[in-house]
């Protein structure tokens, strides 16, 4: 069963459907003993870094997130969920975030062109592509020309060593980090058609054993 | 670097499609959720519901087929007709739609924008425009007026003026309909499309008068839009969301071909 951290950030529901579509056991949830259980957890969330943040400290799921970890649950971080395993936020003025994972999420610039020369408006919103740097099992059997689907106005500057893909919009940010075990998605692969249903399904084979046997 | 997008757009009456549409093997579907599903697994990047009834009545057998299409189809969807008010929109993003689309109630009361923007993101409010060309004037200096209500109602706003308005209120997406080009089949308006363009910083999505494949393509370059939106050019059988795509990637334009 994998937990999906209900902190009313969001896109908890979508990220459900996904996951039954896939016939994989999930529950949205808030419950430390539940989430305890899991065999692995998913962190959405859509929203903004310093509400988000405030939610988790009155739950409590800030500790239980920073536990679950530290034990070594496989966990994997979506969007905003993504954003806020770093250290700190540049939103809000500032947020001081979970720092699960060492690195910044950072606002992206004013006046930044596409390739073509076309403004590229914040938020960046819509299909893009990823270029994989390193390795991960998370992208096992994507296509390398599959597009996955974004939504938000600041990126993450995580470790560099952490970095397995990037994508560029203005500039070239990361798009997906982390080390086996403990990853995190900018985009949705909730709405990612296939390629992101591949990768939902790709932590779930991981998070049920598919590390053991490798 | 982003891809132009392809949305479908289907026409929902009662729960059904207000025509059935041809996939494939004159296959005639008039079931909203099972052509999303189609059009889903066929390559569109995003689909467009527009509910044109108005009862109450059919306002819930309507959320129902949108809690269906959300827990079928994977890609970013949006929902428009009959919502006039924060408890409408949130009832559509909650029943799984990402996005709403909002036009004559937008025009009749401009605080909705930005009500719906702040309770859920500028990226989940659309405003749709429907656009006539009519004499330049004091009034329409650029010679194109919003209109209301299937184009009947004319409402004296600047095309250019209101698409700046939008923006300002917090829409985080344009989608300029032009009732000149709408069924013509001839290609988009793309003066039009392009003047909006230039009027504001957020996507704007081009609508009405697709025919050919080489018209999304025009649409995109010529016209500078982020999408464009389709209806009667897949929905009778005639051109596939591939046949679209690969027409536009040959002409130059970063579409998603892998699916």
């Amino acid at each position: 069963m994998l937990a999906i951290i209900d902190y009313r950030a969001g896109n908890q529901t979508s990220v459900r459907r996904a996951l039954e579509s896939l016939g994989i056991p999930c529950a949205v949830t808030a419950d430390p003993s539940q989430i305890a259980a899991a065999d692995g957890i998913l962190f959405p969330g859509v929203g903004a870094a310093g509400q988000a943040m405030g939610e988790l400290a009155r739950t409590g799921l800030d500790a239980v997130l920073k536990r679950a970890v530290a034990a070594g649950q496989p966990l994997l971080g979506i969007c905003l969920g993504c954003q806020i395993l770093l250290e700190r936020s540049e939103e809000d003025g500032g947020t001081e975030t979970l720092g699960i994972v060492p690195g910044t999420c950072r606002r992206f610039a004013d006046g930044l062109r596409q390739e073509d020369g076309s403004p590229a408006p914040v938020p960046h919103m819509g299909w893009n592509s990823l270029h994989v740097r390193r390795a991960c099992r998370l992208l096992d059997g994507v296509d390398e020309k599959a597009e996955f689907y974004f939504v938000h106005g600041y990126y993450t500057d995580p470790a560099p060593g952490l970095v397995i893909a990037t994508t560029v919009y203005g500039g070239e940010f990361c798009s997906v980090y982390g080390r086996d075990g403990l990853w995190a998605v900018q985009f949705h692969p909730e709405k990612s058609g296939r390629p992101g249903l591949a990768i939902l399904r790709n932590f779930h084979e991981y998070c049920t054993g598919g590390h053991n046997a490798q | 670097m982003l891809s132009k997008r392809l949305i479908v757009c289907l026409d929902v009456r009662n729960g059904r499609l207000t025509k059935g549409i041809k996939f494939t093997g004159n296959l005639d579907i008039g079931d909203p959720v099972e052509s999303a599903r189609r059009y889903y697994e066929e390559g569109a990047d995003e689909i467009v519901f527009y509910d044109i009834t108005a009862s109450a009545e059919a306002r819930g057998i309507f959320l129902d087929v949108v809690e269906r299409v959300a827990s079928q189809i994977f890609i970013p969807f949006s929902v428009g007709g009959g919502i006039a008010s924060v408890a409408d929109m949130r009832a559509v993003l909650l029943a799984g739609a990402e996005k709403i689309s909002i036009n004559s109630a937008a025009v009749k009361n401009p605080a909705l924008i930005t009500q719906g923007a702040e309770a859920f993101g500028s990226q989940a409010v659309v405003v749709g425009m429907d656009v006539l060309a009519v004499p330049q004037s004091e009034a329409i200096p650029s010679g194109y007026e919003i209109v209301i209500h299937g184009g009947r109602l004319h409402t004296g706003l600047d095309a250019l003026a209101w698409a700046r308005k939008c923006e300002e209120l917090g829409a985080g997406e344009i989608c300029v309909n032009s009732i000149d080009a709408d069924g013509t089949r001839d290609g988009y308006e793309l003066r039009l499309t392009r003047a909006i363009v230039d009027a504001v910083t957020i996507p704007v999505i081009a609508s009405g008068g697709a025919g050919r494949p080489e018209h999304l393509y025009e649409a995109v370059s010529a016209g500078g839009a982020s999408a464009a939106l389709i209806a009667s050019i897949v929905h009778y059988g005639q051109y596939s969301i591939r046949e679209c795509k690969n027409v536009m990637a040959g002409r130059g334009a970063k579409v998603r071909l892998a699916w």
